[in-house]
């Protein structure tokens, strides 16, 4: 196998004298779709949070690219293409959605107007229709603020926005979580087509039949380690469900 | 998916229906149109006494003031925070100013000429902006509650000002102030008016067409969000109290043109004012919404009352009593609108 995009090596994370992660690995192949499961607890939060800069590991090493990273900040993760559409969305509900899919990296205008901080708004409710468009966010109208959306339209939206600045890698927290059956085979529609522009993505899921149709490969966390690898190909969701519940274990995951 | 229709590609047609609907939608508008009418039926009842040159001239002139105070407030409530310290932040800049305007003269700076006029400025505006400073570093890196900071220097800025002079007013305002910005016009209208609306303009610009104002309505919308985006929100709560009180201090200096003394009471109600102003013109006070226009139109509403009952011989006593109502059925509304919103 190639490279690893991302590596993470016996990564600990406590929060007081809770122990979230406790020597978990994860690995992510360039433009693979692979699978992040666990039971609740499992530690699959905490873990994308250090993967994407929210969260500070206590310990444990990362590389990117073959070189060590350190992640201080979500801008970190941000400047190297590495995006995250978060369980709770991440949204700001008074802003429509061009506003949110821009937050952080407003477009200015050119110029005296941009020096002032003058925002671009047509050039970006344009891109940001262009982006909805082509991932399948279909929205009555760009100017309304993203709380009167549907949850599932919302969800959209966070999809859509990670997904248009990611160059490398894309985390997705249970992105199909709120969604109705159309809306679920959109997103994973927009997964697989993320991952043939050679983007890999993260999903964590707890939906095993979900899992098994679109991912590559599938890692499996249980009490804040990792427990099990598999190839979605050969793989069953009874193995799954065994290596999530500590039925079965490997040897070589850790 | 080939059948989904995207109505995103027909934008243009619809953002004329929808810009009709967001002003219709909006609390500005309706706000707007109390203000409106509050103005017609007074005009209607003494069209002699209201539509009068000076009763105009002299409404805006007060209004001024707040006006200024309640800009900088707009942007501190859409981030969900709160400024109580406004009222006393304006003494204190208009006092420190007055005596720094009289020492710089000798003592007296009754005769003073521009360029003491122009330090006396600098004094108001930095001494605002140094209480705004420390209000919002408090706020953004001690992470003390808004609330509990701005009701410390509310209380802090008021004694310091009274320290200052020993608890008395400060006279010796310059003349020429007085003459020219405080008490003269332009074309009828006052010049400390034609000040105020241009500091109101530049805050409507600020708030609603730059990156500055986005990420005021971010801040207020959704705090988290905006940190996983990479928004500093330290130095953006910073930022924003530092220019409430900036624009208090600059209240202050226009009090002292208006006025002619550095008067040390009277602003202790100026918080609330300035409060009651921008949640009437519609902004919310959960953040992540509202508008200077809003505030504008709030600001007015209280001051048209009062100058509209005493005209029409109502006891004035009854102005606050009416601004509560409308206050408090202004909140009311927006947390309707804001539950059917969020049903969904």
């Amino acid at each position: 196998m190639s490279q690893p995009l991302l590596e993470a090596r016996d990564l600990t994370k406590s929060y007081g004298t809770v122990e979230a992660l406790r020597g978990a690995s994860f690995t992510a192949y360039p433009g693979e779709v692979v699978s992040l499961i666990g039971d609740n607890g499992a530690g699959k939060s905490t873990l994308v949070k250090c993967l994407s800069g929210v969260e500070q590991p206590t310990g444990g090493t990362l590389t990117f690219d073959g070189a060590p990273l350190v992640l201080n900040s979500p801008n970190d993760a941000r400047d190297l293409g590495i995006e995250t559409v978060f369980q709770d969305l991440a949204i700001a509900p008074d802003l429509d959605p061009a506003a949110n899919m821009f937050l952080g990296r407003e477009i200015l205008k050119p110029g005296v107007l941009g020096f002032f901080g003058v925002l671009d708004k047509k050039a970006m409710r344009r891109q940001a229709s262009e982006h909805f468009t082509r991932f399948g966010a279909t929205l009555q109208s760009i100017d309304v603020p993203i709380a009167a959306l549907s949850g599932g339209q919302r969800q959209s939206v966070a999809v859509a926005r990670s997904v248009a600045w990611a160059s490398k890698l894309v985390f997705m927290d249970e992105p199909t979580a709120a969604l109705g059956v159309v809306q679920r085979e959109r997103v994973l529609d927009v997964i697989r087509r993320v991952r043939d522009e050679g983007v890999a993505v993260v999903l964590i899921s707890h939906n095993m039949p979900e899992v098994l149709t679109v991912s590559d490969r599938v890692e499996v966390l249980r009490l804040g380690r990792r427990v099990a690898r598999f190839k979605a190909s050969d793989t069953s969701v009874e193995e799954l469900v065994g290596a999530m519940t500590g039925a079965l274990t490997q040897e070589d995951a850790a | 998916m080939t059948t989904e229709k995207t109505t995103l590609s027909s934008l243009p047609d619809e953002q004329h229906t929808s810009l009709l609907k967001r002003l219709t939608g909006a609390n500005t508008l309706w706000i707007g149109l109390v203000l409106l009418v509050l103005v017609a039926t007074f005009g209607a009842i003494r069209p002699d006494a209201i539509f009068q040159v000076t009763t105009l001239q002299f409404l805006l002139a007060e209004t001024a003031v707040l006006l200024v105070l309640s800009v900088g407030m707009t942007f501190v409530i859409i981030t969900s925070g709160i400024d109580l310290s406004v009222g006393s932040v304006l003494v204190f800049a208009s006092v420190s100013s007055a005596m720094a305007m009289n020492a710089v003269s000798g003592g007296d700076a009754t005769k003073a000429g521009w360029g003491v006029i122009g330090f006396g400025l600098l004094v108001a505006v930095v001494s605002g902006a140094a209480w705004g400073l420390l209000n919002g570093l408090l706020i953004s890196w001690a992470k003390i509650p808004p609330l509990i900071v701005t009701l410390g220097s509310f209380g802090a800025a008021q004694g310091a000002a009274l320290l200052l002079n020993n608890g008395s007013n400060v006279s010796g305002i310059p003349d020429k102030l007085n003459r020219t910005f405080g008490s003269g016009t332009y074309l009828g209208i006052p010049n400390i008016v034609i000040v105020a609306a241009v500091v109101t303009a530049l805050g409507a610009l600020l708030l609603s067409t730059t990156r500055f104002g986005r990420y005021t309505y971010a801040v207020g919308s959704n705090e988290e969000a905006a940190r996983r985006v990479g928004i500093s929100m330290r130095g953006h709560l910073t930022k924003v109290y530092l220019l409430a009180g900036t624009l208090a201090g600059l209240a202050g200096f226009m009090g002292n043109a208006f006025f002619r003394v550095a008067v040390v009471t009277g602003h202790e109600t100026d918080n609330l004012n300035a409060i009651a102003a921008v949640v009437l013109g519609g902004t919310s006070i959960f953040g992540g919404m509202g508008s200077v226009l809003g505030t504008v139109f709030g600001v007015f509403i209280p001051a048209v009352l009062e100058k509209g009952l005493v005209i029409i011989g109502v006891k004035e006593f009854w102005q606050p009593i009416a601004v509560a109502i409308v206050l408090v059925a202004a909140v009311w509304l927006d947390q309707t609108r804001r539950r059917a919103r969020n049903q969904r």
